[in-house]
């Protein structure tokens, strides 16, 4: 077991080596464009295109090249944004980190709250009006646009209700810092974390409810049956459990890439500087040192959703623990 | 071992010291890359014109032996003949002219027949590949082979979901012979068929072999319809055969004590009330051949097990007419 | 009488209409008795049981007639009086081993989950009859196997922890529906010595499906057999082998190869398939199969007969 866990460890940090690697060769390799004149911005003078050069080392081979990005990225720290002169990279992607973790954190453990309950009362009521009703529910949040949502959503609570009774504490937009003001911190996400939920919601209900239904076919459950115990149980501790499989991969998947920015549109909605609004300014501005620890930073995520992933099936799935 | 038939032909098939070992798991998984022997050091003559019975429980490795010897999987180790000529490392490009000779009947009818395709264009697909004859030449052949496995004409137009199982495994049959192969692999054929229908395919099958000189490989758990279609059996436990004969001797006095576990192991309808016969009953399970049992393979389990078996590995050995048996103390 | 059946029918909505699974089913089983039901695919031999068990949850099915447990009617029962029943007095085991148990729960967990369903004790003590239950059914370490996943065992092991399951609160019934099909025949020898002997223990009654003629003869105390939804047979397992009466028996009995002795050069096989439950013949549903048929078969269902042994077809009626 703690061999399994240390190799998937090694891994893991293999992925994230080739996925840097790769970002790094699409943004300073690619022949007949020269990095250092992206890096130091539009109208540079030759000084500071020398200086560029020199600092990341495009006279000299490649690896050394990818060793120093590497260097400034994860040892020394001190990568600076060259659109933004001066503006240290790194520390800027650590200031947006906590905004998009508590965004996404927030926004999952609704979604899988609400849509596990969906799922379950849906496939216990199956083709009643009742699961009829959630499913067109949960296909209304899945076609909705999310920056559409959200600035419904502002509308009614910033400005239009926001002096009734119902909206009055919702404070205005921008983030607070947990540590600092955790209630403002709480009632400035409350409705960007419903925003996000809402298409997750939508489909990881539907998905949960396919897959007990699935499972209620199979012969296990006619066993359970027939050692009389009731529905309820059934449901809950034989068909619920293998169900969650899917739902596990489901959300890996999607947690790692909301965290590694694609929640963008949430967070500009709702004025929030998380990592999608980063991500999103530095490629307008072609930050090549600003994309590149982005992207790191966003693999690594989605490398570590996935190992948590792995370690959940290993929970959920004793066949897994054994091949 | 030739000179037991009046022919002067040699065997159609013979292997020797045949091996197919599969590697599961990766260098990455947690017990590292490990070896099945599922097919160990097997030496069998298949002759010309004869039925030979594969049995053994599931897992003992007949159905990878059977699909050896048609070179639907690579070979290990060991070397196969056919018509004594080597075949063991032909290339699949070389194996093609004798794909049409070595043919293959599967278990699940509706499996191993695309839903999608009307049932006459899947026994006329091989003729399509293998021959060069004209579309209605095709026609015409299909016909007759319908006719020969006992399908109605009108039926070429169906699809395979519109037959019942015993008619879909007639048409498995019929593809399987449309290029007038030598030998046809049959594995697990009647198994999934009603009790009512195994006995016309059983039927079907002995008068395709007499009519078309055909030579059978037949696979089946059932030893009762093995030995129905058997000329000769050869009994399989963990990879390896154990004992090898004609049906009836095996049948009637089998020498090794897995044999004697297997076939006193199989219910018969009593008429007569009382007139149980003796059974051996087998304890444990057969074990992994991933972690074989030193000596015997079969000592673990085997009721007259000595010392000897568990550390010396019995090799076959000829007795009586045309019978070899692989054990140390064998009933004679 | 433990259990009595009469008249049962079931019958399925499908697209292509009405679909008599069963048609009229009806046997008694005592206490004790070992009842062999025989039927190919089709038959109606699995649905009639499952009946039984109050397990038919399709929606489109329609169950009619009478099952009566201790003198207590089945039919129309409550869903909680049934679960109370239903693996605490009468067990079930099932076809696929491989299949029937929950892949993500220990064994142990899954036989002590149903004795807690039904009896008020402890998880440990539920534990500790766990172990007994599987040293009862031949597991050489039954506490070790206890902590084992289905995956994890021999399809063998497994049947025989389904069996120790179905058997955890001494059920008076137990049905099982093919439980050796799947397995090799050295095991399902030790299988089918497991229910001899658990009868002779627990004297529960077995109601035992299969399609394996020779199963039956070696098992069953009196023999059931089935064709197109009804009972075409039924009789002692003595006098049912010895001197099979309907056609249909007698066919089947005829098409298995002989073990023993002469070998036939052509097996006697009955031609033509098992008819479609969705376009039965008119009269005799064996009819267009049966070398004896005459004009009659084909007009009138044949009715089974009272006495103990009796058969479904029209010439019984002239004997």
């Amino acid at each position: 077991m703690i061999y399994a866990i240390l190799r998937r460890f090694g891994q893991m940090l293999f992925v994230m080596f080739g996925i840097s690697v790769i970002v790094f060769l699409i943004f300073f390799a690619t022949p007949g464009s020269d990095p250092a004149a992206r890096i130091a911005g539009r109208n540079a003078s030759p000084e500071v295109l020398e200086a560029v050069r020199h600092s990341f080392g495009f006279d000299r081979p490649l690896y050394v090249q990818y060793g120093l990005m590497m260097q400034k990225i994860f040892v020394t720290g001190d990568l600076t944004s060259f659109v933004n002169r001066g503006w240290k990279v790194v520390p800027a992607v650590l200031d947006a980190i906590p905004v998009t973790l508590s965004l996404v954190f927030g926004a999952a453990i609704l979604w899988v709250v609400v849509s596990v309950i969906i799922g379950i009362v849906a496939a216990a009521t199956r083709d009643s009006w009742l699961d009829k009703l959630l499913m067109a529910l949960g296909l209304i949040g899945i076609s909705m646009p999310v920056y559409w949502l959200g600035e419904v959503m502002n509308l009614i609570t910033q400005s239009r209700y926001h002096d009734t009774w119902l909206f009055s504490w919702v404070p205005p937009l921008g983030y607070k810092p947990l540590m600092s003001d955790p209630k403002g911190w709480f009632l400035t996400l409350v409705i960007p974390w419903i925003t996000l939920a809402v298409l997750y919601i939508g489909i990881y209900g539907r998905v949960l409810r396919a897959a007990i239904i699935e499972s209620m076919q199979e012969d296990f459950i006619r066993t359970a049956r027939a050692k009389g115990l009731s529905e309820t149980r059934i449901l809950l501790r034989h068909a619920l459990r293998t169900s969650l499989i899917a739902f596990v991969t489901l959300f890996g998947l999607d947690f790692g890439a909301l965290v590694g920015g694609s929640a963008l549109l949430t967070e500009v909605v709702f004025g929030l500087n998380g990592i999608g609004k980063l991500t999103y300014d530095a490629m307008q501005n072609l930050d090549l040192p600003m994309i590149m620890a982005t992207v790191m930073y966003a693999s690594m995520f989605v490398v570590i959703a996935n190992a948590v992933v792995d370690f959940v099936y290993i929970l959920l799935d004793p066949r897994v623990r054994t091949s | 071992m030739s000179d037991t038939m009046t022919t002067t032909e040699g065997p159609i098939l013979e292997t020797r010291a045949l091996m197919k070992r599969f590697s599961i798991g990766t260098r990455f998984s947690a017990e590292g890359r490990r070896t099945v022997h599922a097919v160990d050091n097997v030496s069998l003559t298949v002759r010309r014109g004869e039925t030979l019975g594969l049995v053994g429980e599931s897992g003992c490795g007949k159905s990878t032996l059977a699909r050896c010897l048609v070179r639907l999987y690579d070979i290990t180790g060991g070397k196969l003949f056919f018509e004594g000529d080597d075949i063991t490392g032909k290339s699949l490009r070389e194996m093609r002219p004798l794909r049409r000779r070595l043919q293959m009947v599967f278990q699940d009818p509706s499996a191993s027949l695309n839903p999608r395709r009307r049932v006459g264009d899947l026994v006329a697909e091989p003729l399509r590949i293998h021959t060069k004859l004209s579309a209605a030449e095709i026609d015409r052949r299909v016909a007759e082979l319908f006719d020969i496995v006992g399908l109605l004409p009108d039926h070429v137009a169906r699809y395979p979901h519109e037959f019942s199982g015993g008619q879909r495994q007639r048409v498995g049959i019929a593809r399987a012979i449309a290029l007038n192969p030598d030998l046809v692999v049959l594995d697990e054929p009647v198994s999934a068929l009603d009790v009512s229908v195994q006995a016309q395919i059983v039927n079907l099958l002995a008068d395709l072999q007499e009519k078309l000189g055909l030579t059978y490989i037949f696979i089946a758990h059932d030893l009762s319809v093995v030995r129905q279609v058997s000329t000769r059996i050869a009994v399989m436990y963990l990879g390896s055969v154990v004992e090898e004969g004609p049906a009836e001797a095996v049948f009637s006095a089998p020498a090794h004590p897995y044999s004697q576990a297997l076939i006193s192991a199989v219910p018969v309808v009593e008429t007569t009330p009382g007139g149980s016969r003796k059974r051996i009953l087998l304890t444990g399970d057969v074990p992994s051949p991933l972690n074989p049992p030193s000596g015997c393979r079969f000592h673990p389990r085997c009721p007259i097990a000595r010392d000897r078996c568990r550390t010396e590995r019995p090799e076959p050995h000829s007795f009586g007419a045309d019978r070899k048996v692989a054990c140390h103390f064998p009933t004679l | 009488m433990m259990l009595s059946v009469r008249d049962l029918k079931v019958s399925f909505r499908t697209e292509d209409g009405l679909v008599w699974a069963i048609d009229g089913v009806s046997f008694d089983l005592d206490e004790g008795e070992i009842l062999g039901v025989v039927g190919e695919s089709g038959s109606g031999k699995t649905v009639s049981l499952l009946a039984v068990m109050g397990l038919i949850t399709d929606p489109n099915a329609t169950i009619e007639g009478s099952i009566r447990y201790k003198g207590r009617e089945l039919v129309g029962l409550p869903a909680k009086e049934l679960r109370r029943l239903r693996g605490n007095e009468i067990a079930m085991i099932f076809q696929d081993p491989m299949t029937a148990l929950t892949p993500v729960y220990t064994i142990g967990w899954q036989i002590a989950e149903q004795i807690r369903a039904h009896q008020n004790i402890s998880k440990a003590k539920a534990l500790d009859r766990v172990e007994e239950l599987l040293a009862e059914v031949n597991f050489p370490n039954p506490r070790e196997a206890m902590s084992r996943y289905p995956h994890q065992l021999s399809g063998g092991m497994r049947q025989r922890a389904v069996i120790a399951m179905a058997l955890s609160c001494n059920p008076a019934l137990l049905v099982a529906d093919e439980p050796t099909t799947a397995l090799d025949v050295t095991v399902q020898a030790g299988i089918l010595d497991l229910v001899r002997k658990l009868r002779a223990t627990h004297n529960s009654a077995v109601v035992f499906i299969t399609h394996d003629m020779g199963v039956v003869s070696e098992l069953a105390d009196r023999v059931m057999v089935m064709y197109a939804g009804r009972v075409v047979e039924r009789g002692s397992r003595s006098a049912l082998f010895a001197d099979p009466r309907h056609p249909y028996t007698r066919a089947l009995l005829g098409s298995i190869p002989p073990l023993t002795g002469e070998k036939p050069r052509r097996l006697p096989a009955i031609p033509g398939s098992p008819p479609s439950l969705l376009r039965l013949p008119q009269g005799c549903a064996f009819g267009p199969r049966c070398p004896l048929r005459y004009d009659a078969c084909a007009a009138e269902k044949p009715a089974l007969g009272d006495g103990p042994h009796a058969a479904a077809c029209l010439l019984e009626a002239q004997a």
